[in-house]
């Protein structure tokens, strides 16, 4: 596990979270989305937070690693809690000046979100840092499955992002070379304003858009050569197998996103 | 029975372009190792492509193990003919080695079972199980090279064209690559196609032919095309060094006969200075 990927935000640890079967984790996710956008009090959201630290405990990500991904989102967060607070309507006024005013209620509302949107955020990006690629590849195409019948190509679509997963590193050392060559040719990609930074661009992209198609011709003829003859008739080497750790995984899905909505049901006043 | 045969085959690129291949009479038996020798653009890897129905041919007939070459046999042929090519990440289609040797078996629609037997039995023709769960883009060339030829072997195909596989691998990647094709010739009885421009590496084969602009310009054993090595100049190919190592040590007056055999030479030459 640790030699599958080069590249992304894996982070290649070995954990119950790794080994969770790659639908389910994307399953749970939305089931966990779900949950925050259903929980209508603290105690809810405090739930789902603690299923939150529940799963980083067990994923072996460190919350270093874990924040960072926050801290990308950081500026949206604070932006979206700053209007929302400003331009709520509510009754206990703290403030107000124009068309501006603090509320209570204004305050509790942009809790929630500022809260929504961290556990949001963290979640997700949870998703991606115990799962490789290649599994998420393979988990999506098998959930997007029942969409063959109305006559999705969800083999080639799989098959697509694969392929393109598997050519980053290769394009990426490629595009090292290209620059490499014409920089000892004597261009220049460091200095200079925006516009002929751009333009240094230029002779890095056409050599390499002409590889990648000379690539994608050879590419093609070793899959032909191989048989390939699309999804008819083919089968599949690697099965995804549910196992003990996802039957877990499961049930504390279930019962967190079973547990908001009976407290949305019987809670109604936000506490 | 022969493994490949061409009867008359004609084939150009473009309509009225230059003939990448004229009016080609060849034929390879079952569990020969043919090397094909030709500069660039003598027609050595259309030969590979027509062979596998990757291109087909203008005029005339080809045959793999008595089936015709037409749209309906392709795939019958394509399961018979395995080609490796010549830059390895360009031929690798999964992240994961099993899963890129897997990839012919599982076009085919061999139930699970099989594909792991086949699996198994590719990477250890090839002597690459313990990379099994790598991912190609950490090997060195010469191991891509082995994992594509595993790749081929996985739809156990009874003739393998290796179309200038060699080409970019370093001479260990290369002498690796050689070592396995010709085990698979002499072990497993499989039909080995070599195409390449490296005349060394036509010496193991039981003969060799040469291509020139399309046509066959000379055939017979490496041993034999060998000794031709003036006409061999003027289809832009040179000798194995150790070729012309005999060469000069007879213009230098050495009576040492023609050989291909480091060894078989060293004894020779023992032999004169004693």
């Amino acid at each position: 596990m640790l030699k599958d990927v080069a590249f992304g935000q894996f982070y290649p640890v070995d954990s119950f979270v790794h080994r969770l079967d790659p639908r389910l984790k994307i399953l749970f996710l939305i089931a966990y989305i779900t949950a925050i956008f259903l929980a209508k009090n603290f105690v809810g959201l405090g739930a789902c937070l603690f299923v939150l630290v529940l799963i980083i405990i067990a994923s072996h990500v460190p919350a270093r690693k874990v924040l960072r991904s926050v801290r990308a989102v950081a500026f949206l967060i604070v932006f979206t809690a700053l209007l929302n607070t400003l331009f709520y309507h509510g009754e206990t006024v703290y403030w107000t000046w124009g068309i501006f005013s603090v509320t209570k209620e204004g305050l509790i509302f942009s809790a929630f979100l500022v809260i929504r949107l961290l556990l949001l955020v963290t979640c997700s990006s949870l998703l991606t840092y115990t799962t490789t690629p290649v599994a998420l590849t393979d988990g999506i195409e098998s959930l997007l499955t029942p969409l063959k019948w109305i006559r999705l190509p969800v083999h080639e679509l799989a098959l697509i992002m694969s392929i393109a997963l598997r050519f980053i590193p290769i394009l990426m050392d490629e595009t090292e070379r290209i620059m490499n060559a014409q920089k000892a040719r004597g261009a220049d990609f460091e200095t200079g304003g925006l516009i002929k930074r751009v333009r240094a661009i230029i002779p890095i992209l056409i050599p390499l858009l002409l590889s990648a198609f000379r690539r994608a011709d050879d590419l093609g003829d070793a899959m032909d050569a191989r048989c390939y003859m699309g999804s008819k008739n083919r089968t599949k080497y690697k099965k995804l197998k549910f196992g003990w750790r996802d039957l877990i995984a499961f049930l504390l899905g279930a019962a967190l996103v079973t547990g908001v909505v009976l407290m949305r049901i019987y809670l109604v006043r936000a506490i | 029975m022969n493994a490949i045969e061409f009867k008359g085959v004609d084939f150009s690129y473009s309509e009225d372009g230059a003939f990448a291949i004229k009016n080609l009479n060849f034929s390879v038996k079952e569990g020969e190792f043919v090397a094909v020798l030709g500069h660039n653009g003598s027609g050595k890897s259309t030969l590979a492509r027509l062979t596998d129905g990757l291109l087909s041919a203008d005029k005339g007939e080809i045959t793999v193990f008595g089936t015709p070459m037409t749209d309906k046999n392709l795939y019958t042929i394509r399961k018979q003919v395995g080609i490796v090519f010549q830059n390895p990440d360009n031929q690798t289609v999964a992240a994961i080695v099993e899963d890129d040797v897997a990839f012919g078996a599982e076009n085919i629609g061999l139930p699970r079972e099989e594909i792991g037997k086949r699996i198994d039995f590719a990477l250890k023709a090839v002597g690459m199980e313990e990379f099994r769960h790598s991912t190609p883009t950490r090997l060195s060339g010469g191991q891509k090279q082995r994992i594509a030829i595993a790749g081929v072997l996985a739809l156990k195909p009874k003739v393998m064209i290796l179309d200038e596989s060699t080409a970019m691998l370093d001479p260990r990647g290369r002498r690796e690559i050689i070592d396995v094709v010709t085990r698979l010739n002499k072990e497993e009885g499989m039909t080995v196609v070599l195409i390449t421009h490296f005349m060394e590496e036509a010496l193991l084969a039981d003969r060799a032919i040469v291509m020139n602009r399309g046509e066959i310009v000379m055939e017979g054993t490496p041993a034999d095309i060998f000794e031709r090595h003036e006409e061999l100049i003027t289809y832009n190919l040179a000798l194995p060094r150790i070729g012309y190592i005999c060469k000069q040590l007879q213009a230098g007056g050495m009576d040492v006969p023609d050989t291909l055999d480091y060894e078989k030479l060293a004894e020779e030459i023992a032999k004169c200075v004693s």
